[in-house]
C-alpha cells in the first residue's frame, strides 16, 4: 500500500523531470553519440581533458568551502538571534544569488581595479582566487537561508544540557550543534558544489582564456565547433560526476542525525554587550563582503559623465536602440517568468520533497536524483536538447512562451527540494503517530504537521527559485526565444555588447533596478508561509 | 488551520498573479511598444487580438486592406539583432506576411543550433550567419538557394557564395582601435606597431575559440602574416598581449573606455562611430580610431532554411531584407555596414567611421578547413 501511494506522489515529479529534461537530455546525447562508444573513449583518456575534469571539480570543493566558510557568521546569527532586520537580512543575502554573472564579472572587476589588485604584487584578474571569490559571492545565500533557517528551528535544550555538562562553547558546537546541522549542510554543500561546478560564465569572464571547466569545453564544442558529439560525451561525463555526487550524499545523509527536536524559532535576542558585539561583527563583516561589489555596480549606475545623475535610470524608460524593446518590458517579462517558474518550482518541489521523505526507499533514492541532475547538466545540453526533442505536437514548446520558465523551475527545483527535505526528516516520527491516533487521516496529518513544519523552508526554496528565475542566464539563452520576450539579464547583456558609456551605465542600471526588485519579491515572498511563531 | 488558510491564500495570489503573467506574456506583441499614433497602431492592436489565442502569435500587426489571411513565417537571427518599430510592420502591410523573430543566442549558437535542427527547422529564415560560419552551413547543406533581384545592388566581393544558398545583408571590418590620445607613442599604422616596444603591454585581445571579433583579428594576422603568423603571435606575447574570453571584458575591462590602461584593443570599425553617439557627456571628435591594416572583413548573411514551407514568403523576406528601407535601417541598430550600395549611411557614420579600403579576407571554404587547426595552434602558442 505504501509502495502504490508513495509511487503515487512521487509520479507527478518524476513526469515533469522526464518529459521536460530527461527526454530533452537522451535525444540530444544520442544524436551526438549515435552508439559510438569510441568517441566517448577517444574524449575521456585526452590529457587536456582530464585536467579540465580536474580543474572543474577542485574549483567547485573550494568553492563550496569558501562559501560555506564565508556564510559560517551571518547564518549563526540569523539562526540563533533576534533582531531587529532579521528578516531583511534574510533577504538581503539572496540579491547576489539573483545578479547575472556578467554583471557580476564586471563588479568584481571593477572592484580588482578599485583596490588595484590588479597589478602590482596581488593579481587577481584571471586567477583562481578570483573564481574562487565570485562563486563564494553567489552562494553564501544557499548557506544562509537554507542551513541558517534549519538551525532556527533546532530546539536549544541539547547545547543548554552539554552546557549544563561543562561543555565549552566550542565544544558544544562541534559534538552537539554539527552533527545536528549536517543534513541540512549536507544538502547546501551538494546543491553549491553543482552549482559551481556546472558554472560558465564565471570562469569565462574572470578565468580567463586558460582556465577551461566541463561546462566551458561543452560549450566551446557544441557552439564554436558544432561538434555535437564530443560536447555529449562531455555531459555524460558531468552527469555521470552529478550520479556520484548524489550516491554520496545520500550515504552521508543516512549516517546523519535523523530526526531532531524543532522548535518555531530558536533565536534569542542579544542580551550582554559581548553577545550584541558578536551579532554586530557577524552581520556587518558579511555584509561588507557581500556589498563591497554591489556599491561598485551602484555606483556606476549612477555615475553620468563626470558626475552623478539619474540619467541612466531615465534611459530605460524609452527602448534603448539595442533592445528589440524597452528595459521595462523585458522587466515584466522576466517576473512574468519568475512568478511561474516559481510556482511550478513550489508544486514540483513540494510533491518530490513529500515523495522523498515518505516513500520507499527506491523511490525516494530514484526522485532525490532526478530532481538533482538537471542542476548538474550543461545548460547547452538540455538548450539543444529541447531544440530537437519538443518539436513535434503536442510537446512542441521549443518556441513558446512557456519553455522559457519550465527550464528554469528545473533548475530552481533542487533548491526547494534540498531545503524541505531534511526539515521534514527532522520531524519525529512520533508527532505524525500521535496525530494519527488522535483520529486524523493520513493526508491530514501530511497537512498539518509535514506542511506547516516544512512550510518555512519551501517558503525558502520558493524565494530562492524566484531569485534564480529572475537572474537566469544560460538555459534561456539557449533554448531560444521570440525576440519580445528578451529577459533582463539578457537585455544586459545585450547593453554590455557595444561599446558606449550610456550604454553601460544603463546595463549598470537595470542591473540594480534587478537587484531591488528581486529583494522586493523574496521579501513578500518570505511572509507568504503561514504564521508558525516567531517569523525567521 | 490558520495554516491553511494563509497556504490556499499564499498559493491562490501565486496562481493568479502566474495565469495573469502568462496571459501577458502569451498575447504580448509589438503593437504595445509603438510610440506613434497612427493607423498602424490601431492596426497592431487588433492584429494583436485575433492571434492571441494561438500562444505563439507572432509579434508583429498587419493592415486589414485586402489582407484576409497573414501568412506568418518565423526570421531566427543571433540576440543581437534588433529592427527599429515600424519595419517589420511595414513589411506586413505591404505583403500581407507576419515575420516572428526568434533569438536563438550568440552567431555559433545560432548556426550550430541550425544545423542541430536541420530535419524540422525552428525558422523558414535566418539572418547572421557571417563569413567564418558560412562554410559550415553550406556543407551542412542549411539553406535553400534564391537569387534575389537586389542582389544587383550588392557588391561582388560581398557575394562569396556563387550559389546564391546566402544572400549578403550586411558587412563590417573587425580592427583594432585605439584610444587616440592614451597611446604610448605614434599612432599605429601597420600590424608590426603591434610588436613595437613602445606598445609592449598595451594591446588586449580575445580568445579565437570563445570570441568571434578574437577569431577574426587572428584571421587577419594569418592574411597578412601567411605561414610567418605563428612567429607575429609570439612577438605579441613576448611584447605583453593580453587575452581575454569575450569581447566585452577586453573593451570595458581593460581597453581604456572601460576604465582599463590599454590602449589597443580588438574591436569593430563602428566603434569609433558608436563611442561617438553613446558617449557621455557628448563629444565632437571620436576618441578612437582605427588601424586599417588590421582589419578583418566580415560579412553577414541571410539564407531561406532547407525544408520551410513558405518559401515564397521566405523569398519575399529577403528581397525586403535587401532593399533600402530595411537597409538604411541598419548601421544604428547593428553597427555595421549596409549591403546595398544605394542605402544611404547615417552621418555619424559617415563622419566617424572607418572601413578599410584594402581589408584582409579568406574564402569560407578555407576557414573552416582550417579553424581547428588554427585556433589550436594559437592556444599552443598564446596561453600554452
Amino acid at each position: 500500500m505504501k509502495t502504490i501511494r508513495s509511487v503515487a506522489w512521487a509520479a507527478v515529479p518524476a513526469a515533469f523531470v522526464a518529459v521536460f529534461f530527461g527526454y530533452p537530455v537522451a535525444t540530444l546525447l544520442a544524436r551526438g553519440l549515435g552508439l559510438d562508444a569510441d568517441r566517448l573513449i577517444d574524449v575521456l583518456t585526452g590529457s587536456r581533458f582530464l585536467k579540465v575534469i580536474w580543474f572543474t571539480t577542485w574549483q567547485a570543493a573550494l568553492s563550496t568551502l569558501l562559501a560555506g566558510t564565508l556564510a559560517i557568521p551571518l547564518t549563526w546569527a540569523i539562526a540563533n538571534r533576534q533582531f531587529v532586520g532579521r528578516r531583511l537580512a534574510r533577504v538581503l543575502v539572496t540579491v547576489p544569488f539573483v545578479l547575472p554573472t556578467v554583471v557580476v564579472a564586471g563588479a568584481f572587476i571593477g572592484l580588482m581595479d578599485r583596490f588595484s589588485l590588479d597589478d602590482g604584487t596581488i593579481r587577481l584578474r584571471h586567477t583562481v582566487w578570483a573564481i574562487l571569490l565570485a562563486h563564494a559571492f553567489f552562494n553564501i545565500a544557499v548557506f544562509v537561508r537554507s542551513v541558517g533557517g534549519f538551525w532556527s528551528q533546532l530546539d536549544r535544550r541539547p547545547e543548554e544540557a552539554a552546557r549544563t555538562l561543562g561543555a565549552s562553547p566550542l565544544q558544544t558546537f562541534r559534538e552537539v550543534t554539527l552533527p545536528r546541522l549536517r543534513p541540512s549542510l549536507i544538502a547546501a554543500v551538494s546543491v553549491v558544489f553543482l552549482f559551481t561546478f556546472t558554472s560558465f560564465a564565471i570562469i569565462l569572464l574572470l578565468g580567463g582564456p586558460r582556465r577551461s571547466s566541463i561546462e566551458t569545453e561543452i560549450f566551446r564544442y557544441a557552439v564554436t565547433r558544432s561538434d555535437i558529439s564530443t560536447a555529449a560525451a562531455l555531459s555524460i561525463v558531468q552527469m555521470v560526476a552529478v550520479v556520484a555526487l548524489v550516491v554520496l550524499n545520500g550515504w552521508l545523509q543516512r549516517r546523519a542525525a535523523g530526526r531532531q527536536g524543532l522548535v518555531a524559532d530558536r533565536g534569542v535576542p542579544a542580551q550582554t554587550t559581548r553577545q550584541r558585539v558578536r551579532l554586530s561583527t557577524a552581520l556587518t563583516g558579511t555584509f561588507v563582503v557581500l556589498g563591497l561589489p554591489l556599491a561598485v555596480l551602484v555606483e556606476r549606475s549612477f555615475a553620468s559623465g563626470d558626475g552623478y545623475s539619474l540619467a541612466n535610470y531615465r534611459a530605460l524608460g524609452e527602448r534603448a536602440r539595442l533592445l528589440p524593446i524597452s528595459a521595462a518590458d523585458a522587466l515584466v517579462n522576466s517576473l512574468a517568468f519568475a512568478i511561474v517558474a516559481a510556482g511550478i518550482a513550489l508544486i514540483i518541489g513540494g510533491m518530490a520533497s513529500l515523495a522523498i521523505v515518505h516513500g520507499t526507499r527506491w523511490v525516494s533514492r530514484v526522485l532525490d536524483l532526478g530532481m538533482l541532475l538537471p542542476l548538474g547538466t550543461s545548460a547547452v545540453t538540455l538548450g539543444f536538447g529541447v531544440l530537437i526533442s519538443l518539436d513535434r505536437g503536442v510537446l512542441d514548446l521549443r518556441s513558446s512562451w512557456w519553455i522559457v520558465p519550465i527550464t528554469q523551475s528545473l533548475i530552481a527545483i533542487p533548491f526547494v527540494v534540498r531545503g524541505v527535505v531534511p526539515v521534514l526528516r527532522a520531524i519525529d516520527p512520533a508527532w505524525r503517530e500521535a496525530a494519527a491516533t488522535l483520529g486524523a487521516s493520513p493526508s491530514r496529518v501530511r497537512r498539518e504537521i509535514d506542511l506547516r513544519i516544512g512550510a518555512r523552508a519551501l517558503a525558502t526554496g520558493v524565494g530562492f527559485a524566484f531569485a534564480i528565475s529572475l537572474g537566469e542566464f544560460g538555459a534561456t539563452s539557449f533554448v531560444g526565444r521570440r525576440s519580445d520576450l528578451l529577459t533582463v539579464p539578457l537585455a544586459i547583456q545585450r547593453l554590455l555588447s557595444t561599446p558606449g558609456d550610456l550604454l553601460r551605465g544603463q546595463a549598470m542600471a537595470l542591473s540594480v533596478i534587478l537587484m531591488l526588485v528581486t529583494a522586493a519579491v523574496v521579501f513578500i515572498g518570505d511572509r507568504l508561509h503561514p504564521k508558525g511563531g516567531g517569523l525567521l | 488551520m490558520n495554516t491553511i488558510k494563509s497556504a490556499v491564500r499564499a498559493a491562490i495570489v501565486l496562481l493568479l498573479l502566474a495565469l495573469f503573467a502568462a496571459a501577458c506574456g502569451s498575447s504580448d506583441d509589438g503593437g504595445d511598444t509603438a510610440a506613434t499614433g497612427d493607423t498602424t497602431d490601431a492596426v497592431a492592436e487588433t492584429g494583436g487580438e485575433a492571434g492571441g489565442d494561438e500562444p505563439d502569435a507572432p509579434a508583429v500587426g498587419f493592415a486589414d486592406e485586402g489582407c484576409d489571411v497573414p501568412t506568418s513565417i518565423t526570421l531566427v537571427t543571433y540576440d543581437s539583432f534588433v529592427v527599429s518599430e515600424g519595419t517589420l510592420e511595414s513589411f506586413a502591410a505591404d505583403t500581407c506576411i507576419e515575420v516572428t523573430q526568434v533569438a536563438a543566442g550568440d552567431a555559433g549558437q545560432l548556426v550550430s543550433a541550425a544545423i542541430l535542427t536541420k530535419d524540422n527547422p525552428t525558422a523558414d529564415v535566418m539572418f547572421g550567419i557571417d563569413n567564418t560560419f558560412l562554410q559550415r552551413g553550406l556543407d551542412a547543406e542549411l539553406f535553400m538557394p534564391y537569387e534575389s533581384a537586389m542582389l544587383s545592388t550588392v557588391d561582388d566581393a560581398l557575394q562569396l557564395d556563387p550559389e546564391n544558398r546566402v544572400t549578403p545583408i550586411d558587412y563590417s571590418d573587425v580592427c583594432v582601435n585605439y584610444w587616440i590620445d592614451q597611446l604610448p607613442g605614434d599612432a599605429p599604422a601597420t600590424l608590426d606597431d603591434l610588436i613595437d616596444p613602445t606598445n609592449a603591454n598595451s594591446f588586449v585581445t580575445m580568445n579565437p575559440e570563445t570570441s568571434s571579433p578574437g577569431f577574426a583579428f587572428l584571421l587577419a594576422t594569418i592574411t597578412r602574416y601567411g605561414d610567418g603568423w605563428e612567429d607575429y603571435w609570439q612577438s605579441l606575447v613576448d611584447n605583453g598581449v593580453s587575452v581575454t574570453a569575450g569581447w566585452s571584458d577586453a573593451y570595458y575591462g581593460e581597453y581604456i573606455a572601460g576604465g582599463g590602461e590599454r590602449a589597443l584593443v580588438t574591436s569593430y570599425a563602428s566603434s569609433p562611430p558608436a563611442e561617438v553617439i553613446f558617449a557621455e557627456p557628448a563629444v565632437d571628435t571620436a576618441p578612437s580610431a582605427v588601424l586599417f591594416d588590421s582589419c578583418f572583413r566580415q560579412v553577414e548573411f541571410a539564407g531561406i532554411l532547407a525544408g520551410t514551407e513558405h518559401p515564397d514568403e521566405a523569398q519575399q523576406l529577403i528581397d525586403f531584407m535587401l532593399s533600402t528601407t530595411f537597409q538604411e535601417d541598419i548601421p544604428l541598430n547593428m553597427f555595421v555596414y549596409p549591403a546595398n550600395g544605394d542605402a544611404e549611411l547615417p552621418e555619424a557614420f559617415v563622419e566617424y567611421g572607418q572601413l578599410a579600403d584594402n581589408p584582409a579576407t579568406l574564402s569560407p571554404q578555407e576557414i573552416e578547413a582550417n579553424r581547428e587547426a588554427w585556433t589550436e595552434r594559437w592556444v599552443e602558442i598564446v596561453l600554452g
